[in-house]
């Protein structure tokens, strides 16, 4: 891991879109009244014409967001993940999905690491929302390296696209130097024949902590990234089961809909087999309490996977 | 306005009226009601307001309509076709598998058609997106957005409403086709959406009014609307549900129900003597 302070990827994009905002004059930003806290305010900071705040308006600033696209600008949508998947689904459904029109909704604030806001505001089924999305890219980054690119990579696709962002500060585990993000391409990080942990956003970062644990018992573990959970990539996942013969999901969002899910469906349709064990939020709504606790409370920790991994090789 | 105008305005209406109940027809489904209710008005926009190419429908450089009452698509598939968007013989395929033409309206599959609507009150918000679009790039191209009485039940329309004010939308015009009915009964006994004038104008909105069914109240009314400076403006028209077809007119049951044979032979033949009569 490099030895650099934890960063939350939501700083990552604030800082990547005040960038973008100097090189393409067509992008353009919509918050809801979070401009502060999804990071959107270090773009509004440089480009105050083209940020709009829409006021606590969600439903309403996606829909001039498909506007905005379908007379060529690149819309980036923030708010925080419940909102923008949750209050404003059918909005992103019907008026950016169904027309592909190139919108980016990224979305700060997913997962149980919201913290003391408690379950109103921590929502772990917007990969499942998204994802069910026809034509809808579903990106959910590990660190500051990997969500400075995606959204990069986002301008540059052409269509509609989530990005998942965190509030959390989390460690950076890619060099910017020599990593290079490229969507629907899982990166696998650690090689291993005993098993693979496929992680995805800040549980990336605890899957290498739980291989490092792994390894000093004498198991060999894959570690690999998916930070694309549609397009998924078929094929890192499909290697992975015949290749170990036992998968370990990780994911900071509901065990319903989300990576487990994509990475069964994509077994069952490569007709391949092998035992599958999610670390997920099992089903149940979040709670107040400090990030990093309510993570440990849920069980979304590296020693958590580790049992996991454990737990599989002894069947 | 002058007579010829007028007249071919008038024809023009008869002509897409014809071919409204034609798809409905044709697809023994779809929505005749509000299609007959805004028929006017949409020929009037297409054929006076709007610069728009037929020939190069994504022209950057066009006004833009979003119909946020996509339901009534089949008089926008009329005046489309007639303005040569498509072939005319597709009309006849409306709601059919595999059609050009879906239930609701498709920007991705349909030239001519600047916004996928349908959901009701999205369509609104899309248009004040396109004219801040317009402002962000300093073009002169107009957004006219047309939309439902019942549909302002719809909270994202006051969203969209608060927002196009806010900026100073003054590149937008909304139409409210008043027509009184929604698919559960008249608007004012299932959730009264009125006074709709006074709603808009507390909203910062500059509000004209119309006959929906007149060239001359038209044509006054976005005229003047044209020249509003700072603020988006809305007309809200008077109009009537199923308009021109006798049985049709101010009855809710025909919101969402296509005509049988008879009632459809019925419904053409009242609208070919108005037509004969046009041409005395």
């Amino acid at each position: 891991m490099m030895q650099t302070k934890p960063i939350a990827t939501r700083e990552s994009y604030g800082r990547t879109l005040a960038q973008l905002g100097a090189e393409n004059n067509k992008v353009v930003v919509l918050d809801a009244d979070l401009a502060e806290s999804t990071k959107t305010c270090m773009f509004q900071e440089k480009f105050p014409e083209r940020h709009f705040d829409c006021g606590i308006a969600e439903a309403n600033m996606v829909s001039i967001a498909a506007g905005l696209a379908a007379a060529g600008m690149i819309p980036f949508v923030s708010s925080f993940a419940m909102f923008a998947t949750g209050r404003a689904y059918e909005q992103i459904r019907n008026s950016v999905g169904y027309p592909h029109l190139n919108v980016k909704i990224c979305a700060s604030h997913a997962g149980i690491s919201v913290g003391e806001d408690g379950a109103t505001h921590q929502c772990m089924e917007d990969i499942a929302l998204m994802r069910g999305i026809p034509g809808m890219v579903v990106v959910n980054p590990a660190d500051d390296t990997e969500a400075s690119q995606a959204v990069r990579a986002l301008a540059d696709y052409k269509g509609p696209a989530y990005l998942r962002l965190g509030r959390l500060a989390v460690p950076v585990i890619n060099d910017p130097e020599s990593y290079h993000f490229e969507l629907g391409r899982a990166v696998t990080l650690r090689e291993g024949k005993d098993a693979t942990i496929i992680a995805t956003g800040l549980m990336v970062a605890r899957a290498l902590e739980a291989a490092e644990q792994l390894a000093q018992e004498g198991v060999q573990v894959r570690v690999v990234n998916m930070h694309t959970i549609k397009p998924l990539d078929v094929e890192a996942v499909v290697s992975a089961a015949k290749e170990t013969g036992c998968i370990v999901t990780a994911e900071e969002h509901s065990v319903i809909g989300g990576l487990y899910s994509a990475v069964c469906e994509a077994m069952v349709g490569a007709g391949v087999s092998c035992p599958v064990s999610p670390v997920a939020v099992m089903d149940v709504f979040g709670q107040s309490g400090p990030a990093n606790d309510l993570l440990e409370h849920y069980g979304l920790t590296a020693e958590a996977i580790a049992q996991k991994v454990r737990e599989r090789l002894a069947h | 306005m002058d007579k010829q105008t007028m007249n071919h305005l008038k024809r023009m209406a008869n002509q897409v009226r014809q071919d409204v109940l034609s798809e409905v027809y044709s697809a023994a489904s779809g929505h005749p009601g509000g299609s007959l209710s805004v028929t006017d008005t949409l020929t009037y926009l297409y054929e006076v307001q709007m610069r728009v190419d037929p020939q190069n429908p994504s022209w950057e450089g066009r006004d833009r309509l979003v119909l946020s009452k996509g339901h009534t698509c089949p008089a926008l598939y009329a005046v489309l076709a007639q303005k040569g968007f498509f072939d005319r013989e597709e009309l006849k395929k409306f709601r059919h598998l595999g059609a050009m033409l879906q239930g609701h309206p498709d920007m991705k599959g349909t030239p001519g058609v600047d916004m996928s609507t349908g959901s009701l009150g999205q369509g609104i918000s899309a248009a004040v997106g396109m004219a801040l679009a317009a402002k962000t790039q300093g073009a002169s191209w107009r957004v006219f957005a047309v939309l439902g009485d019942g549909e302002l039940q719809e909270g994202q329309v006051w969203e969209a409403a608060m927002f196009a004010a806010h900026h100073k939308l003054d590149n937008l015009i909304a139409v409210v086709d008043n027509n009184g009915l929604q698919i559960d009964g008249n608007v004012s006994d299932v959730c009264s959406v009125y006074p709709i004038d006074e709603k808009f104008r507390a909203f910062g909105w500059e509000v004209f009014t119309a006959d929906g069914h007149d060239f001359e109240s038209l044509d006054a009314a976005f005229s003047a609307a044209r020249q509003v400076v700072g603020k988006p403006c809305v007309i809200a028209q008077k109009s009537v549900k199923g308009k021109g077809v006798s049985f049709m007119e101010n009855q809710a049951g025909w919101h969402g129900k296509a005509p049988n044979q008879q009632q459809y032979e019925q419904a053409m033949e009242e609208l070919r003597a108005a037509a004969a009569e046009l041409e005395v």
